[in-house]
């Protein structure tokens, strides 16, 4: 039937003048002997994902959007219909308030101190420099880690009385036996945590993608007799532009959902100075069993995260994803 | 899903409610029946996942299925909050295990709203008479019986008497004022007076209730619930107790941070000799011994005293607050799992449980075998307790229990005065 190898020649011929148009849309204006309709190979194709996706993402999305919209301890079906309350509720609830505005400070904190830092070790690695891939795999190897294993180890880097980090720090006069114990530091020590964990990945990313450009760019920036930063700044930063972006897009949406770690170093405390909105979820879906109210702040973590995805792509992503998503790769 | 053919043993809770859509998820109620000698498979899901109970348990299990060749076992030891969330999980699905873990109270009556737990007050008649009555009071709703304890015990002062004689401290307080003057007198020898882990918050809740009990009354924390008015001007006063231990920062270092049983937290900074005392239920010794970096504790260094009088409180320190462990059936459990637990609590079984020292025995018959000198205090204070009250995190409704916990340890952290936190937990308490 239709083999890939019949598109070829024909239809070239038949449509030079246009602007060419691979994939799967051309397909149909060749179609002269029948054929199964597209619309069957489409269907059959897709349905095992569409409905692993159905049944796995959109379904509980549902069920969390109308179970929101209860006072519902998670027994039984929901009775008790309370329209938006849940909702009013969340965002006149001081800890609730106080997750957003923490989850602001770290996402600032991950833009503006852990995103640099894996950008200045991704160029750092990337010149000529003895034990180089020793480096690389020291710095990557924390993101290997599970976030849980991380957060536990930490817990015992920074215990009160016996941990490594006490040592260090008394050793340099300071006290660092206390940074998850102290309601002002703690959320900074967290940060240290989740960057720790995470760095590792931007520069891998990073590196990758100042690999992907030719050395010819900055050798002729050199050569014309701009200086390393007028190089960096001006041909090898713009280049890394996507993988920048995207980095920051899933530093973002990963702040906005940051669980394990936290849960397992501090549980959100003390007294919720280091609560998420996913702890805060948590404590109120399976620890008060207040599933409704439960619900409607994973709808609020839902929606931000969509929120901001949905604008990110349209505005900041639109240029790198244009060709793969927006037009099928036909004109700029 | 025919439940003709396979029909539910009779007392069996049956789903109250009408169209309960998790229940589909589990109706399948499979080929179980009354017969004793069809084979029978429990699901069994308990917390002592840790030496010495845990060999125990599965000895246990293990001559009952010798006995009838024709009940198995699937036993699931979890630490404490695994259990729980795994077993929210569960219940909420509608699937909950055949014989798991229960504290009684305000969780097992939502279990039984929901129809979750089979109702056992016929099948245990006999068994119950030879139980304590106040380990029976938390698994009674409704004068119907849901769960049976094999394991009650109550929260007092667990201190080191060393430390107590090195501070010059010659006899354990019976007031609060006098506590305070301990306490004092134990910074001032530079010593950690209080160790506490307030990353757990419930620990710090023991205070508080006690506190409330000894100021009102045993019965101010049930008579707050029933009003759903926590803003009385006794409960304002146990916030203002409390606040007086917060002020002379009586704490270990990073106890915000710290855990009940992790290799730095309470129960180790108690094990390895380095605060003089905590508060803290029957199982402290234990934990104490296990998290210690010697894994054996302070010995008989250990000593206990009751959560002393408040001057002028209308409440007495023969008051306990405390709680214990038990089992409750699920609703699709096999008939031979009553009988199990029925097993589990004979007073031979009993008598075992007690000489690990890690049960206090709920059966009378028992109570002898206890073996080690500190439970044995705790026993007899117990036993001549002149009220009750279970841990509030227990006895309540989830949400309120969670709200004191957190309420407390807001005073805890010094973060809120003692008068706003009763604000907080009466909203709760209204919506509950």
């Amino acid at each position: 039937m239709t083999r890939p190898s019949t598109v070829s020649d024909t239809r070239r011929g038949d449509t030079a003048t246009d602007p060419p148009a691979p994939g799967p849309g051309t397909a149909r204006k060749r179609g002269r002997q029948p054929r199964p309709g597209r619309g069957t190979v489409l269907a059959v194709f897709l349905a095992p994902a569409l409905t692993l996706f159905l049944l796995l993402v959109v379904a509980p999305i549902l069920v969390a959007a109308y179970a929101s919209l209860y006072k519902w301890n998670g027994f039984g079906l929901p009775e008790n219909f309370v329209g938006l309350d849940n909702y009013t509720r969340a965002f006149a609830d001081p800890t609730f308030r106080g997750d957003l505005w923490r989850g602001l400070v770290l996402v600032v904190l991950s833009l503006a101190v852990q995103l640099p830092a894996a950008l200045a070790l991704a160029m750092l690695l990337n010149q000529p420099l003895r034990g180089r891939a020793f480096y690389r795999l020291i710095f990557f190897a924390p993101y290997v880690l599970s976030e849980v294993t991380t957060a536990v180890l930490f817990t015992l880097v920074f215990s009160p009385n016996r941990g490594l980090g006490e040592g260090v720090a008394q050793w340099l006069g300071a006290d660092a036996g206390t940074v998850f114990a102290d309601p002002d530091t703690v959320l900074f020590a967290v940060f240290l945590v989740v960057s720790w964990k995470y760095f590792g990945l931007y520069m891998m990313l990073f590196l990758a993608a100042r690999q992907g450009i030719p050395k010819e760019l900055s050798e002729a920036a050199v050569t014309d007799g701009a200086t390393a930063w007028q190089a960096f700044r001006h041909v090898t930063l713009p280049l890394l532009g996507p993988t920048i972006r995207i980095s920051v897009f899933l530093s973002v949406i990963g702040t906005i959902q940051l669980f394990d770690m936290v849960w397992v170093l501090t549980g959100g405390g003390p007294i919720h100075t280091s609560e998420t909105l996913a702890v805060t979820m948590y404590q109120y879906g399976f620890r008060r069993f207040e599933v409704g109210y439960a619900s409607a702040i994973s709808m609020v973590m839902f929606l931000l995260s969509l929120v901001f995805a949905l604008f990110y792509q349209r505005i900041v992503l639109r240029r790198d994803t244009a060709g793969a998503i927006t037009n099928q790769g036909g004109q700029r | 899903m025919d439940h003709d053919s396979a029909p539910f043993p009779p007392n069996a809770a049956r789903p109250r409610r009408r169209g309960a859509g998790a229940y589909l998820l589990s109706a399948c109620s499979d080929g179980e029946s009354d017969d004793p000698n069809a084979p029978q498979a429990i699901n069994w899901w308990h917390i002592q996942n840790t030496e010495p109970m845990l060999p125990v348990w599965a000895a246990m299990a293990n001559e009952y299925k010798t006995a009838h060749s024709n009940v198995t076992f699937t036993i699931q030891p979890l630490e404490n909050e695994a259990f729980k969330a795994k077993l929210t999980t569960a219940t909420q699905a509608g699937d909950p295990p055949d014989l798991f873990q229960s504290w009684g109270g305000g969780v097992l009556k939502q279990q039984v709203d929901a129809g979750l737990v089979k109702d056992l007050t016929d099948d245990v008649k006999d068994l119950v008479a030879g139980i304590l009555p106040a380990a029976m009071q938390p698994y009674t709703i409704d004068g119907k019986i849901y769960g049976i304890p094999f394991d009650i015990g109550m929260v007092g002062f667990w201190y080191n008497k060393e430390l107590f004689t090195r501070a010059g401290v010659t006899e354990t307080p019976t007031t609060w004022a006098g506590l305070l003057d301990v306490v004092r007198k134990l910074k001032t020898a530079g010593i950690t007076p209080v160790a506490l882990a307030g990353k757990d918050k419930w620990p710090a809740h023991f205070y508080w209730s006690y506190l409330a009990m000894r100021i009102g009354g045993v019965g101010a924390l049930q008579k707050a619930v029933d009003d759903k008015n926590f803003d009385t001007p006794d409960l304002a006063a146990a916030g203002e107790r409390l606040k007086e231990l917060v002020d002379l920062q009586p704490f270990q270092k990073g106890f915000l941070g710290a855990e009940f049983g992790s290799p730095d937290g309470q129960a180790a900074t108690m094990g390895n000799g380095k605060a003089a005392m905590e508060l803290m239920g029957q199982w402290a010794p234990a934990v104490q011994a296990s998290s210690s970096t010697s894994k054996k504790g302070i010995g008989d260094k250990l000593g206990f005293f009751p959560f002393p009088a408040v001057d002028g409180g209308k409440g007495s320190a023969t008051e306990v607050f405390g709680g214990g462990n038990g089992f409750a059936v699920g609703k699709d459990a096999p008939a031979a799992t009553i009988d199990f637990l029925k097993f589990l609590l004979s007073v031979d079984n009993q008598r075992r449980s007690a000489q690990t020292g890690a049960v206090l025995p709920t059966v009378k018959d028992a109570t002898s075998a206890i073996a080690d000198p500190n439970n044995k205090v705790v026993a007899e204070t117990l036993a001549k307790n002149t009220g009750f009250q279970l841990y509030l995190d227990q006895a309540y409704a989830p949400a309120l229990g969670q709200q004191i916990n957190d309420s407390v340890a807001e005073i805890i952290a010094g973060k809120k005065a003692p008068a706003a936190i009763l604000k907080d937990i009466t909203q709760v308490a209204k919506t509950v």
